[in-house]
């Protein structure tokens, strides 16, 4: 059920470092295709840091719930990371329909995340709230149906058999794999609020979905909350990585290429950012219903091979 | 029909005025379909002096007429009533002289005392309230926001501005310069200055050379080439289209650091004074504007081209925050928000300005939309720059003008208006003299004045995540409305 020491080792590493590389990584590219220098690719970390030291404000309208909401987000993406196929495809943590634990406890920590926001009493985060709370009800039910699907296909419930369907499967398998590939991507351009669907840089808090529920956050609070959603952030783009790089590989190149595919994958999002204007908050349901329907297709070719239905 | 007819940047006297009684005067003003541009009180011994003006864009004139009313009145039956136009300038006369218009639907002080006066509310158990500001995010003006939702669907938009109430007409009696003028709203320092200039200009019979105003029209449509890049740039930085916000951003800044060059001011302070202007604009630097301009204007179009063609950038402008032509109209909406609801007032045009006659302004298809908003900033943008162009030509033929004259002590019992087109729309300075030659009203009009209304009506229908779109789009001045 637990790995090996070095997964263990590299899979714990990847969660506490990558999320800082990313983000920068991000804003980097952002920052080139702007024609501007840009700040250091450190600066998320340095930044974060900084957060840590600070003190805090706490609103007097908030309970119990808002103070303890960051540690309670911040532990669950962390638990939810012993779960989730990093290097070699394998988890910490190797549990029959893993996903299933997964899938929940991000879910539990967004909604920790709602009620804190709703704690407050803050209109705007009221209203941030019912958006977020709006997407995940739609993505939640499209990632169960993907995953289903691949167990059924791989004949095997571990989170892992993902790493699977591309060798095993042939052609059909690398039409599930980049049918997957999207799906997740949107999923994480949604989770993470990314554009086009969220803007993390901007100050307007009629726009925004993930800022908006955390402006009552500060000092160490904060940092976790950041923390916790570029956590989330690896861990959906190591499940991608996972998806197209063979399990075969063996080991150093494995995680050399490991590396590089999801910095790959940062500098896709920064160029994605940079070329493309949000879309109107009303067609965001629009942008979701393509990850759903995807997750349709899927589990239709699924059943068609395996039940021949 | 009981009017003084008059021309923009004219000297009249007061006593050439005519002063109706109320009736007449009301009945005018609700039967007329001239456009107001100024409506307001003035201490008059035992009375208080109602000014209307009133103008006709397409003949370019001003009518101005006034009546009396008595300074212990308590109320006064409402023109709002029967002409919408009126509504924000009895809100405005009602806060400075407390006398009541009776009928008027939505009586509140405009500026003061903000707090104590109730929002306009929605029932239902699906409504919810969002307030917004006065303190903002971003480094922006105090103003407070009230929407009525139900969900994302804004149902009304209610806006409380004051917050930078400043008294800025009071101490423009007291101690009238070309500082202060320029102080009132910081990014039309050319308009205002311009417009406060030509108004004193006008009452002491002051001749300002043709090169100084020559000098004033380009740094008039510098400024407007700037910050309409600028706002482009906001435009699109609202909507996270990060290349746009960048471009136009760095191709503002060589506009002002053009400005720099020529006054020593990035946005043009201390150019323009009472008299003339202080800065000369000579051949080398002529050449430089113009070197500036034409790189500004080959990025400006390419960029414009890239964004407009990105089809991501368009959904989000098209048909977001419409306002119909017919609703510009009923809350006389003016300058660049009325152009992009295909009302085409423009007073450089409309009031036969000198150097405009021969210059050529293309008919702009609105759309109402953002999309409206942003491409009429693009073309003005584009025609400024041949208008500085060829304003640049004409200096050239009165290269040996003095820029600055002696000036003259205002004539007594006199009124002067003026009314510059902004970059944002008509700036309008009216000012009255005492039997003393010293000023004794000054008023003073920002487009925003007209515009706000606007900005909430677009808002209607939309969701709430449109209103920073919206806003940009407007780009109305808090300090402006305020003075």
């Amino acid at each position: 059920m637990i790995n090996n020491i070095l997964i263990i080792v590299l899979n714990i590493l990847f969660l506490l470092i990558m999320p800082f590389f990313m983000v920068g990584l991000i804003k980097k590219t952002k920052a080139f295709f702007g024609g501007r220098k840009g700040i250091s690719i450190f600066q998320p970390f340095y930044d974060f840091v900084k957060l840590l030291k600070k003190g805090q404000v706490i609103s007097s309208s908030t309970s119990w719930i808002f103070k303890i909401a960051p540690l309670v987000i911040f532990s669950s993406v962390i638990f939810a990371g012993l779960f989730a196929p990093i290097f070699y495809g394998k988890a910490i943590i190797e549990l029959e329909c893993a996903f299933v634990v997964f899938s929940y406890l991000l879910g539990f920590s967004k909604f920790f995340a709602i009620i804190s926001a709703l704690d407050t009493g803050s209109s705007f985060e009221g209203m941030g709230s019912s958006r977020e709370a709006c997407f995940t009800t739609l993505i939640e039910p499209a990632f169960f149906i993907i995953l289903a699907s691949i167990a059924v296909l791989t004949g095997n419930s571990t989170f892992n058999s993902i790493s699977m369907i591309l060798t095993s499967t042939g052609a059909f398998g690398l039409l599930i794999t980049i049918m997957m590939v999207a799906a997740i991507f949107i999923m994480l351009l949604v989770e993470c609020s990314r554009v086009p669907v969220d803007d993390p840089e901007t100050h307007l808090e009629l726009t925004m979905i993930h800022e908006v529920m955390i402006l009552d956050n500060s000092g160490f609070d904060l940092a976790l909350i950041t923390y916790a959603s570029g956590i989330k952030m690896a861990i959906l783009s190591a499940i991608i990585v996972n998806l197209i790089l063979p399990s075969a590989l063996n080991g150093a190149l494995f995680a050399v290429l490991f590396i590089a595919l999801t910095l790959l994958l940062a500098i896709i999002i920064g160029i994605i950012e940079s070329m493309m204007a949000r879309i109107r908050m009303s067609h965001v349901f629009e942008f979701v219903f393509i990850m759903s329907s995807i997750a349709l297709v899927i589990a239709s070719l699924v059943a068609v091979r395996m039940f021949g239905v | 029909m009981n009017y003084y007819t008059a021309k923009n940047n004219q000297r009249i006297n007061l006593s050439d005025i005519p002063t109706i009684d109320f009736e007449t005067f009301k009945a005018q003003l609700e039967m007329t379909n001239l456009r107001p541009i100024g409506f307001f009180g003035a201490d008059w011994g035992e009375n208080i002096r109602l000014f209307a003006f009133l103008v006709d864009d397409e003949e370019g004139e001003i009518f101005i007429s006034s009546a009396l009313l008595d300074k212990n009145a308590k109320e006064y039956p409402s023109i709002t009533k029967e002409n919408h136009q009126y509504h924000i300038f009895e809100r405005e006369f009602y806060e400075q002289f407390g006398i009541k218009p009776v009928g008027h639907p939505w009586l509140k002080p405009l500026r003061l005392n903000q707090d104590k006066h109730e929002f306009f509310e929605m029932e239902g158990e699906e409504i919810h309230q969002v307030a917004v500001g006065p303190i903002h995010a971003g480094v922006i003006e105090p103003g407070h926001f009230r929407f009525m939702c139900q969900g994302e669907k804004v149902y009304n938009l209610e806006i409380m501005l004051g917050y930078q109430h400043r008294g800025v007409e009071d101490l423009m009696v007291k101690k009238p310069s070309n500082q202060l003028a320029e102080s009132i709203c910081g990014d039309s320092v050319i308009a205002y200055n311009t417009a406060y200039s030509q108004v004193m200009e006008a009452l002491s019979d002051t001749k300002v050379s043709i090169k100084a105003k020559l000098i004033r029209a380009i740094a008039l449509e510098m400024e407007r080439i700037a910050i309409h890049i600028g706002d482009m740039g906001a435009i699109l930085g609202d909507i996270a289209y990060l290349m746009g916000k960048e471009v136009y951003a760095v191709t503002r800044t060589l506009v002002i650091n053009t400005m720099l060059e020529i006054s020593g001011s990035r946005f043009g302070r201390g150019l323009i004074t009472f008299g003339g202007v202080n800065f000369d604009i000579d051949d080398e630097l002529s050449e430089k504007i113009l070197s500036v301009l034409s790189e500004v204007k080959a990025t400006v179009e390419k960029m414009t081209k890239a964004a407009l063609q990105s089809s991501s950038v368009m959904s989000r402008l098209e048909k977001t925050g419409v306002v119909s032509k017919e609703t510009a109209q009923e809350l006389n909406l003016v300058g660049l928000i009325a152009r992009s609801c295909g009302i085409e007032i423009d007073s450089r045009f409309d009031f036969k300005d000198e150097f405009y006659q021969d210059f050529e302004k293309k008919k702009f298809s609105a759309t109402n939309d953002a999309y409206s908003r942003f491409k009429i900033r693009y073309k003005e943008v584009i025609e400024s720059i041949s208008f500085v162009k060829k304003l640049l030509k004409k200096l050239e033929v009165v290269k040996d003008d003095e820029i600055l004259v002696e000036k003259n002590d205002l004539i007594s019992n006199s009124l002067a208006i003026s009314i510059v087109e902004g970059w944002r729309g008509e700036v309008v300075h009216i000012a009255l003299t005492d039997e003393n030659g010293k000023l004794r009203r000054y008023k003073i009009k920002d487009p925003s004045f007209n515009n706000w209304w606007g900005l909430s009506m677009a808002l209607r229908g939309n969701g709430i995540s449109d209103f920073p779109l919206c806003n940009k789009g407007f780009d109305l001045s808090y300090a402006g409305f305020d003075l």
